[in-house]
């Protein structure tokens, strides 16, 4: 009796471990797979040429460059708008029914699906701004969607500024924008990179709310200014991938694009990586 | 040195700023619910409410007699997709959860939770391509069916997307169980399976459920992924075998080709207005449960 009493059973512990198996496997292959058949197709000239002769042959540049110019974009408009309202949040806000409900909006926000941004940044920016479908619209766009992610992320880094270093700068004499801009920002600036960084690889990766504000299949050279539509990397793996005349013969490409698109994600990850533990470090 | 006026000029102006920079939040989730709004009552003025949420037909045409605009098919396909990936990532997401909190040594903890990052940061359309590639063909392949495009493929997929966020705040509301459950529940000779399903599982429950909540709202209004893995035909589906349009598939199917200002524009608002109201009330769902799990630590 006083052995069974203790004695694990093994098949519940065996169920547990099959499931986390299989959501191991699942990413093994969409990693192996997409690379395996993508690096016969990626060199150098793949990812700084243009495509020729309607997408079959040639590269991606244009696409790279059109999601960089984006992702840039999305950093300017939601970056400033980001931090001021978090440290609106954790340095000025009292606790009060208005307060709260920046608070559900922000997470509700967050929960929005990407097309309806996509929607909104059609009916607001391409026809009500008359911005046209463009880099900018859709900068505007992915800027929106990016706001709720960057207001958490930046919170939580201005939280873990102790109270003391604010009082002491208080009490030194310093206005409350003054302890903001000279100790509390400071301080908790790899924090906040960590967050941008991070929202900017979830942004370079969408597709639903470029969609209908500025993404084009193909677009001569790369794009000059903010005012004209632009080639992307996610859209561009989706237009080869289900909308191409010749869907077999680009197929090798649509691998690459995967594979850069992939990678691009994942430097951007990486970054955010880096910079929270040198984060890590500064605290101790 | 600046003189004190300016220094107190300059903070009450910053002080405004952030005050109506705070606002921006609100004014986005209003600004989205009556721009859909907006469009939607004009959608409204020429089409019969009751025909909109009745009949199961989508059928825009350019000629105004003959279209037909109803929700039915779209939100069964959208709502037949969802619990499709629901029925694979529930089990999977807290199986997994449950093995990383409660089994796994901190070594392999180390290499499992970066892997659940990395599987949420591939874009969904990465993933969508994945349905094309690997999990079209094969259903084809195992079920001998013409091609793999339809409901369950989109299944599968959906499952795959909303699998971090399952498993990453189920193992949040696992972690967060205090540990004198778990020390009482060994305390009175129980095995370490019987604490995990008995006590440290009932004690998460609500925020496992708030989890599940948060995958689903996720899984509902995923666009590119059932856009390019469901075959997007509009007849009222079966099963799991048919192909399916969902919500998000159609507004990104028709928005990009549809004339400015036409009831068909309208439409594709008028079904956005019904995800959006779907995603609020699931989050808000997810929401409550998660406070109320707050409550009980």
């Amino acid at each position: 009796m006083k052995k069974s009493f203790r004695q694990e059973p093994f098949i519940p512990y065996f169920i547990l471990l099959c499931c986390t198996s299989i959501v191991c496997i699942f990413l093994l292959i969409i990693l192996f797979h997409i690379f395996s058949k993508a690096i016969p197709v990626l060199s150098w000239e793949f990812i700084t040429s243009q495509p020729h002769e309607g997408m079959t042959k040639g590269g991606i540049f244009p696409a790279i460059i059109g999601t960089v110019m984006l992702t840039i974009i999305t950093t300017l408009v939601a970056t400033p708008l980001g931090v001021a309202s978090a440290v609106y949040l954790n340095e000025y806000a009292t606790e009060n029914k208005l307060n709260a409900m920046i608070r559900v909006a922000i997470r509700n926000l967050a929960g929005i699906p990407s097309i309806i941004y996509g929607l909104f940044g059609l009916a607001l920016f391409v026809q009500t701004l008359h911005l046209g479908t463009s880099l900018m619209a859709a900068g505007l766009t992915l800027g929106l969607l990016s706001l709720p992610y960057i207001v958490t992320t930046t919170e939580e880094a201005l939280k873990t500024v102790p109270n003391s270093m604010r009082e002491g700068a208080l009490a030194l004499g310093a206005t409350k924008f003054e302890t903001i801009r000279d100790i509390v920002l400071p301080a908790s600036t790899s924090g906040i990179a960590t967050g941008v960084v991070l929202s900017l690889s979830r942004a370079a990766g969408e597709t639903a709310p470029i969609l209908f504000t500025g993404a084009a299949f193909y677009v001569q050279g790369i794009p000059g200014n903010i005012t004209q539509e632009f080639m992307a990397l996610p859209y561009h793996l989706y237009m080869l991938s289900t909308q191409h005349q010749s869907i077999e013969t680009v197929r090798p490409l649509a691998y690459g694009t995967a594979a850069v698109l992939i990678i691009v994600v994942f430097v951007l990850n990486l970054l955010a990586i880096v910079i929270r533990n040198k984060y890590r470090n500064n605290l101790k | 040195m600046k003189n004190t006026k300016y220094r107190n000029t300059q903070d009450s102006i910053f002080e405004y700023l952030f005050r109506f920079v705070g606002l921006i939040s609100i004014a986005l989730l209003l600004g989205i619910f009556l721009m859909l709004l907006y469009n939607s009552i004009a959608f409204f003025t020429d089409i019969n409410p009751i025909d909109f949420i009745s009949k199961s037909q989508w059928n825009p045409t350019n000629d105004k007699t003959k279209s037909v605009y109803g929700l039915l098919s779209l939100l069964f396909s959208t709502l037949l997709v969802t619990l499709g990936a629901m029925i694979i990532a529930v089990p999977l997401g807290i199986g997994t959860a449950t093995f990383i909190s409660e089994y796994a040594s901190e070594r392999l903890k180390k290499i499992l939770k970066p892997a659940i990052e990395i599987l949420a940061a591939i874009p969904s359309v990465a993933i969508g391509f994945m349905g094309i590639v690997i999990i079209g063909p094969g259903i084809a392949n195992l079920f001998g069916l013409n091609n793999g495009l339809n409901a369950l493929n989109g299944a599968i997929l959906l499952a795959i997307m909303s699998l971090p966020t399952i498993i990453t705040i189920s193992e949040d509301a696992l972690h967060a169980v205090p540990f004198t459950y778990k020390e009482a529940s060994y305390g009175v000779g129980a095995s370490k399976w019987t604490t995990t399903f008995r006590v440290t599982l009932p004690a998460a429950f609500p925020g496992i459920i708030a989890a599940v909540m948060l995958g689903m709202g996720r899984a509902i209004g995923e666009t590119m992924t059932v856009l390019m893995a469901t075959g997007n035909s509009i007849a009222f589906p079966n099963g799991f075998f048919d192909s399916i349009r969902t919500i998000t598939a159609t507004i990104a199917i028709e928005m990009g080709e549809v004339p400015y200002q036409t009831t068909h524009y309208y439409s594709l608002f008028a079904i956005a207005l019904v995800l959006f109201i779907i995603t609020l009330g699931v989050n808000i769902i997810a929401e409550i449960l998660a406070k109320r799990f707050r409550k009980y630590q």
